[in-house]
């Protein structure tokens, strides 16, 4: 067994274990959670338009769990499951892509802006590549008042080319500020495959040009992509400065509801659904010699769980219409 | 003011220099003040308007790189975190390479999470004609802003403003965008020779600059002077004008206009910049939707022309309103 890295204390087999059914149960939360929005888009009960992370589960569950108390992320609308994966609660958050009075954000920014500040959720943000040099600016606050804190940001690789994402990993490097670049690499920007659109595909060796590290990860394997975020969090609390981590992964769904994906090639889907996150994380704990009833209590679990918050979430008031003037100032 | 003026305690200062003397005191008051932008540092600014707090200061003033959108968003995140950042814009029509970071990150970022935090970034944009910096160099961009709400606006029109208000925002908890005009650079004023907190001037409120019983004349920054000067022009007239300075234009003071109007019944407004889609035609509409009562004549707007500010001193003289002009418009109200 190679485990003797994921840990800092002494490790047991016990340990890494329970670690992992920790990391698949948050993984199954956020498949089920995205489940019921797809859903309830399917039936019409939610307005506008979402952005799926069916098959993404890995990467937000694998870098936040390398974060600590203090720490900050931002991420892209394509966002429901950083913010669930750091921990914001599962009932705000529906009730949030519902437009409810205590959704997350009070209904005030919906799916593409889940906003959970109280577990250092700094926001999905629906203009792409906008949120990376918040990031940097909450690692410049962490230089500055001496807090230690890392910032990271999840961004997909469709944000490669945008000026905002040029401009701040260059500010990054140049002020070696600790941040965490985590580029999602899910082979489509919007409804075009990277190919199309991009000069050169290896987004990690971009990093170079910056002054920073940069690698390419599985971003299917939870426990890898965990090592690699702890490494460069660890460096980056260290005063080392940012790192690029691009994490290859794929959509499951389209870019947005209304989009079937009927652009990829044929068999592409189902080839990673094989390498679909939360099957390795059952196939590895399943060599680690966990029973199958203990994976399906996990899997119960979490699909009691989210039920339970979606059902809380669709049972809570809708915001009273004054509160619409709320919020635009400190004071109204 | 003008018992202050002699007095030992105060001293003469630029507007110009009056920018690095507010933020100065800003940053000494507080330790989570911290500045950022283009040549700010070590240069002391395009303007040399931050000249000495770096030496001062230290790495709280921070050199970026030509990023705008990087500036803003920057200072943002920090904002959430706890600083209090000023970011520079070096020319205001620059924060068409950032409008995205203002319109949508800046202004949006509390309302979007529900009040989860408050953004205290203030901006502070170089604006303005009259300095033949061209089309591109000198626009009156406080107009741009005007229909994003989540956004204050000051447009200080003289040393004891700028100083007051750049104060102010900084310390207020939401986003501010403080527009220095540059035609003002060498214009000269008053401040207390040490920090003095009694000098703020709050956000949301105009000052009657003239009294007077004719008509009244709102106008901000450089019009304002004009406004002043094409007072004095039609007071040879026998006409009497009022002129107010709005000082911000969001949070807008209205009533102050509406209790000028009680006493005049006539309004006219200067406004820098295109007529259309600005501060002056929004208070037009405002008057007139909501004290139309007040009016015995039709309000006037005197603005710039609806083209780019032109480059050539008579071109771009032509473009911005004169004393003259105001002073003959007003007058024409007057004698409706």
């Amino acid at each position: 067994m190679e485990t003797s890295d994921l840990t800092d204390g002494p490790v047991t087999s016990t340990s890494v274990t329970d670690d992992l059914v920790v990391l698949l149960r948050r993984m199954h939360e956020i498949r089920m959670f995205e489940d019921v929005v797809q859903d309830w888009f399917a039936r019409a009960l939610l307005r506008g338009s979402t952005h799926l992370y069916q098959g993404q589960e890995a990467v937000a569950v694998g870098v936040t769990a390398a974060l600590r108390s203090g720490d900050t992320t931002t991420c892209t609308y394509r966002g429901h499951g950083v913010l669930l994966a750091q921990g914001a609660p599962l009932d705000r958050s529906f009730a949030e892509i519902l437009g409810k009075a205590n959704g997350l954000c009070g209904g005030k920014g919906g799916s593409m802006h889940l906003t959970d500040l109280s577990v250092g959720a700094l926001g999905s943000f629906a203009i792409v590549g906008a949120h990376l040099p918040v990031s940097a600016g909450a690692a410049w606050a962490a230089q500055v008042l001496g807090t230690k804190a890392v910032s990271v940001t999840f961004f997909g690789d469709g944000a490669i080319n945008i000026g905002a994402v040029h401009e701040t990993l260059n500010l990054a490097g140049l002020w070696k500020l600790p941040v965490v670049f985590v580029v999602e690499n899910n082979l489509y920007g919007e409804y075009s495959p990277i190919a199309s659109t991009t000069a050169n595909t290896d987004l990690a060796a971009r990093a170079q040009m910056y002054g920073m590290p940069g690698i390419r990860i599985d971003g299917n394997d939870v426990i890898g992509v965990r090592e690699e975020a702890r490494n460069a969090i660890a460096r980056a609390r260290d005063g080392g400065g940012p790192t690029l981590i691009e994490a290859m992964t794929y959509r499951h769904s389209g870019h947005s509801r209304s989009d079937p994906a009927t652009y990829r090639p044929a068999g592409e889907l189902e080839q990673w659904r094989e390498r679909d996150p939360i099957l390795l994380a059952e196939q590895r704990l399943t060599d680690l010699g966990v029973h199958g009833d203990v994976l399906n209590g996990v899997r119960q679990a979490a699909n009691d769980a989210v039920n339970a918050a979606a059902q809380r979430a669709l049972s809570w008031p809708e915001p009273a219409p004054d509160q619409r003037l709320d919020d635009v100032w400190t004071t109204r | 003011m003008t018992t202050t003026q002699t007095a030992p305690t105060m001293t003469e200062l630029n507007y110009r220099r009056t920018i690095a003397r507010a933020l100065a005191d800003e940053l000494d008051a507080d330790p989570t003040v911290v500045l950022l932008g283009e040549d700010i540092a070590q240069a002391g600014g395009a303007f040399k308007s931050t000249d000495g707090l770096w030496s001062r200061f230290g790495d709280r003033v921070r050199d970026t790189p030509i990023s705008e959108q990087a500036i803003v968003g920057t200072a943002v995140g920090a904002a959430l975190m706890g600083l209090r950042p000023v970011a520079e814009i070096m020319f205001a029509d620059f924060a068409g390479v950032c409008f995205d970071q203002i319109v949508n990150t800046l202004a949006k970022y509390r309302y979007t999470s529900g009040g989860q935090a408050s953004v205290p970034v203030t901006l502070r944009l170089s604006n303005g004609a009259g300095g033949g910096f061209g089309p591109q160099h000198s626009q009156a961009v406080e107009n741009w802003f005007l229909n994003v709400p989540g956004l204050k606006i000051a447009v200080p029109g003289t040393v004891e403003d700028l100083y007051g208000l750049l104060r102010s925002a900084i310390k207020d908890p939401d986003p501010v965008l403080v527009f220095e005009h540059k035609n003002l650079f060498a214009l000269k004023g008053f401040l207390p020779r040490d920090r003095d907190d009694a000098f703020l001037v709050p956000l949301g409120s105009a000052a009657v600059v003239r009294q007077g019983t004719d008509v009244t004349v709102v106008a901000t920054q450089q019009m304002r002077h004009r406004a002043l000067e094409a007072a004095a022009d039609l007071e040879t007239r026998g006409v009497d004008a009022e002129v107010i300075d709005p000082r911000t234009l969001v949070p807008f003071d209205l009533a102050t206009v509406a209790e000028s109007l009680q006493k005049t019944s006539r309004l006219v407004v200067v406004q820098e910049g295109p007529p259309d889609g600005g501060w002056g035609a929004s208070l037009l509409a405002r008057i007139a939707a909501e004290h139309l009562e007040l009016l015995d004549a039709p309000p006037v707007l005197i603005a710039s022309d609806p083209t780019p500010v032109p480059y050539s001193s008579v071109l771009e003289d032509a473009w911005l309103p004169t004393s003259a002009r105001i002073a003959d418009a007003t007058e024409k109200l007057v004698r409706y």
